[in-house]
């Protein structure tokens, strides 16, 4: 597995559960790259990010300017 | 765009169901004395942050106008409820993402249905940039800690930041992200939506968060640090301001 294919199942990670056998390569892929790894960990933060996004609770300029 | 600059209820109605807008504006003005809201600073940049985000969606100025007239018009009615200002905020910005996916919705049955091939030279492009032949990134792509999730994120910045990565995005791409990150529907959902096949929406999920991955490490993450609230790159950047 190379880092392309790698990224391609931590997306899909996101969207259903992976196979036995997907979760073994991209495991093994993972132990030796440290960069796939950050990206891993960057999906995890992207969704979380999107959803406070999406809950308006981004505090944007209104809370300061508001009392 | 019609002038956004007063509270809500003193707008123009929008153009398209001007029945139910006016309406809407007359409810608003009523409850907008309601107690928890009789502050229009925050009631007018609570509208403006709506518009933003549901013309990113939407990409059409006066469908968002509608669908945050209509979202807030309904939340407010309800204004008595709310005692924090937060909680309406929550309440409205759900609402309106309701809004935002019955009209993507409907949208969708009158647009042809694959664009998937449009942005294919582009992709390419990307993806040859970030890895190379054998499919390990490039050095300089490597992607790298984010220093805690929370690194800076609760910022407006960071936002503004967000917002012009999420605009940087083919439309398409954008749009199933949206779908599915921040109106959360479930992949067989957008598909059926959008007519697309589960692997295509995969691709186009898949290409986005690369994209936008990229983009926030680039310009927020990795940013100089001395010049992190002035040096991001981004053509949008200052934009908002």
């Amino acid at each position: 597995m190379n880092c392309k294919q790698a990224t391609q199942l931590l997306s899909l990670q996101q969207e259903r559960p992976l196979s036995r056998r997907e979760r073994f390569s991209l495991r093994f892929h993972l132990m030796m790259c440290k960069a796939c790894r950050n990206f891993s960990t960057q999906m995890d933060s992207l969704r979380t990010i999107s959803r406070h996004y999406a809950k308006g609770e981004h505090p944007a300029s209104d809370d300061r300017e508001s009392h | 765009m019609p002038d956004n600059s007063s509270v809500p209820g003193s707008s123009a109605p929008g153009s398209s169901a001007p029945d139910r807008s006016a309406n809407s504006a007359g409810r608003v003005a009523q409850a907008a004395d309601a107690q928890s809201l009789t502050d229009p600073q925050f009631l007018e940049a609570l509208r403006n942050q709506m518009i933003r985000f549901a013309t990113l969606q939407l990409r059409d100025e006066h469908q968002a106008e509608d669908a945050v007239q209509e979202a807030l018009a309904g939340a407010l009615k309800n204004a008595d409820s709310f005692a924090r200002q937060s909680a309406l905020r929550t309440w409205v910005f759900s609402i309106l993402k309701y809004k935002i996916a019955d009209i993507l919705r409907y949208r969708q049955r009158v647009i042809a249905t694959s664009e998937l091939g449009d942005t294919e030279q582009q992709d390419q492009a990307m993806m040859d940039g970030l890895f190379n032949a054998n499919g390990h990134w490039h050095r300089a792509e490597r992607p790298s800690s984010w220093s805690g999730p929370q690194g800076g994120v609760q910022s407006d910045h960071f936002w503004r930041v967000f917002d012009a990565c999420l605009n940087g995005l083919p439309e398409k791409q954008a749009r199933v992200f949206m779908m599915r990150e921040f109106i959360e529907l479930e992949s067989h959902e957008i598909c059926n939506q959008l007519e697309l096949s589960t692997s295509n929406l995969h691709v186009l999920l898949y290409r986005a968060r690369l994209r936008l991955r990229a983009c926030l490490e680039n310009s927020w993450f990795q940013a100089p640090a001395s010049g992190k609230e002035s040096d991001t790159g981004l053509t949008k950047e200052g934009e908002r301001q």
